[in-house]
């Protein structure tokens, strides 16, 4: 027998602040909301329980918000996600080991300044003063950029990159050179060896910085609602307006409802796809 | 006159301030097992690699099959690699690891094809039956043998071997050394062996190349390195040697422990001996099929002497403290370089 086996009490004891901080701050609001979202508003706003689907039918009122968000927030994992490969790649491989935390530490630098101004930053720079201007004086005319998706996805890309880049450095950093070595020498040119050795084994990074990234821009509302203006708007962007401006709380509650369950069910799924890719046949042969 | 699969001409490298392999020649014949032969540090494993082109020679060419190889990157040479730690894919099937080379060629063989090359290169290492496995479920010898069907089932023209048997444990390292030697002389691919363990290399090479400080101080078989070393770099790095000093300055007279006779007086020794000397045993170690002592004479100083159990019928066996006489012929006794 093991001396090492833990009583269930220690074990039970080590858990408890994390579970009761579980309950308390997400089980129980998700379970509030989950109530408030089959009742009805009250006549000066807020929330009269009731029991009705009428929230739920609703839901295409806000279809506009959900479509964005569904198609903005895998389209800027993505483009992150490209984008910061070949930036993870370089440092974990290309950079002399006592330049890499110098440049992760920039890859941050971002973060240094608020979140605001950097998007104050970037409507100066889509706006009609910025980069259209720019592009109007070599002879592109026309060209809007501030309050599209596109400046959507801009702010996507440049907000999440340091989010990103970390963990992809991290599983390249880790991927063993000698293997890159031993495809090259079975006759692999370099790029070949990318494809089937590096970008595989490398896939665990990519897809918890995807996770992360999604995760966080899925439920973004400041994001579109500074580059977006208010015409690129998102779920989160839906939300402010229900609770706060119409104080429609069970139809908010229902929409909130419904995020948490495609998010849910996305990531279920992207993480079931991913680990199958790595993990999925040293499984089915235990 | 057998033709050179891969040769080093006048290869030097350098890595910033290091020398790590100077002026180096070697020429590798088709169908032999050689050995490069030296301490970590010694230029062999660099050699290795500017063979099989990780490494490009600072200096000199490199020529595979008669054709200058020399800048040509990795991926176009015809030969391959057994890395030391193995470097299998770990997210590849046992026999995706395997066809991975044959694979890549353009156009990529059916896969009917494919899984038949692994069938049978998987066969010839005697893994048949584990192609569906992943690498990190086989053993430390499994792994390596892998490894060996992964670079096989390419035909290289020479099959380049770093430290294959270091990371096994004694007992497989000694089977290995076996199954090395069948499946070079089944396969007739040339093997050409990095190693540091001289056990290794005498037991499996037709030639070995023995290295140090990036350069090559000796080639031949196992047998011409232990019998006549060029050096007392090379009689000390190839099997065990008692060193005398002189004759001349500079150089040393090597005796090989198991050349000196013992016997209980100098009058019990053989006839005809070249030397004999009276001497103190110091340490006995007795290994099993023969017995190791440690001799103290007041004229040589300290020497080791091995005594074969058939011996000990006929001079018995000593205890520490004994006085003994050893002697050895004059053809035991070499004189060597003192370098």
């Amino acid at each position: 027998m093991s001396t090492h086996t833990r009583s269930p009490l220690v074990t039970g004891l080590l858990l408890a602040p994390a579970g009761v901080f579980f309950f308390f701050m997400l089980i129980l609001p998700l379970l509030v909301m989950l109530v408030f979202s089959f009742g009805e508003r009250a006549a000066a706003g807020g929330y009269v329980p009731a029991f009705t689907f009428d929230n739920y039918l609703n839901l295409p009122a806000r279809g506009k918000a959900f479509l964005n968000t569904l198609t903005l927030a895998p389209l800027g994992t993505l483009l992150t996600a490209v984008i910061a490969f070949p930036m993870a790649y370089f440092l974990a491989v290309k950079v002399p080991p006592k330049w890499r935390v110098v440049m992760l530490v920039l890859v941050m630098a971002p973060f240094w300044t608020s979140q605001l101004m950097r998007y104050y930053a970037w409507i100066m720079i889509l706006g009609s003063k910025g980069l259209p201007a720019w592009l109007a004086w070599i002879g592109i005319t026309d060209v809007r950029l501030l309050n599209t998706p596109t400046a959507v996805l801009i702010g996507a890309v440049y907000g999440f990159l340091p989010l990103m880049v970390p963990p992809i450095y991290v599983s390249l950093e880790k991927l063993d050179k000698r293997l890159l070595e031993a495809s090259a020498d079975l006759g692999a040119t370099p790029w070949h060896t990318f494809w089937q050795i590096t970008l595989p084994l490398s896939l665990p990074g990519v897809a918890t910085g995807s996770m992360l990234v999604f995760i966080l821009l899925m439920g973004d509302y400041i994001l579109p609602q500074y580059l977006g203006g208010g015409k690129v708007f998102f779920i989160g962007n839906a939300l402010v307006d229900l609770f706060l401006q119409s104080r429609n709380w069970p139809y908010g509650a229902a929409v909130s409802v419904a995020l948490v369950i495609i998010m849910f069910v996305t990531v279920y799924f992207y993480m079931r796809f991913v680990l199958g890719k790595t993990d999925q046949r040293r499984a089915a042969l235990v | 006159m057998t033709q050179a699969v891969i040769e080093l001409r006048n290869v030097s490298k350098r890595f910033g301030e290091t020398l790590a392999v100077v002026d180096n020649n070697l020429s590798v014949n088709a169908g032999e097992f050689l050995s490069i032969l030296g301490p970590s540090g010694c230029g062999k494993t660099t050699s290795l690699r500017m063979m099989a082109g990780f490494e490009q020679p600072t200096e000199g060419e490199v020529y595979i099959q008669g054709t200058n190889v020399t800048g040509v990157p990795a991926y176009r040479r015809p030969v391959n690699m057994v890395f030391q730690h193995y470097a299998l894919f770990p997210h590849l099937s046992v026999a995706d690891n395997v066809t991975y080379g044959l694979r890549q060629r353009s156009p990529k063989p059916p896969s009917a094809e494919l899984a038949r090359a692994a069938d049978e290169a998987l066969g010839m290492v005697r893994l048949s039956g584990l192609g569906r496995r992943r690498t990190y479920e086989l053993s430390g010898g499994q792994q390596q043998r892998v490894a060996l069907a992964r670079a096989l089932i390419n035909r290289p023209a020479v099959l380049l071997l770093d430290e294959p048997l270091a990371a096994l444990d004694r007992k497989l390292r000694a089977e290995m050394q076996f199954e090395l030697q069948n499946l070079q002389r089944d396969v007739g691919v040339t093997f050409l062996l990095v190693t540091h363990d001289q056990e290794e290399a005498l037991s499996m090479s037709d030639r070995v190349c023995v290295m140090r400080e990036g350069r090559i101080v000796q080639i031949g078989s196992p047998r011409e390195l232990y019998d006549r070393p060029n050096s007392r770099y090379v009689a000390d790095f190839v099997g065990k040697s008692n060193f005398f000093a002189g004759p001349s300055a500079g150089t040393v007279t090597s005796v090989r422990p198991e050349m000196i006779e013992l016997a209980p007086t100098e009058k019990k020794l053989p006839q005809g001996l070249a030397t004999a000397v009276p001497a103190k045993v110091l340490n006995r170690i007795f290994v099993g099929d023969f017995t190791q002592y440690r001799l103290a004479s007041d004229r040589l100083g300290e020497f080791l002497v091995v005594s074969p159990r058939r011996n000990e019928r006929d001079v018995g066996t000593f205890e520490i403290g004994d006085q003994v006489a050893a002697g050895w012929r004059g053809d035991a006794a070499q004189v060597l370089a003192d370098n």
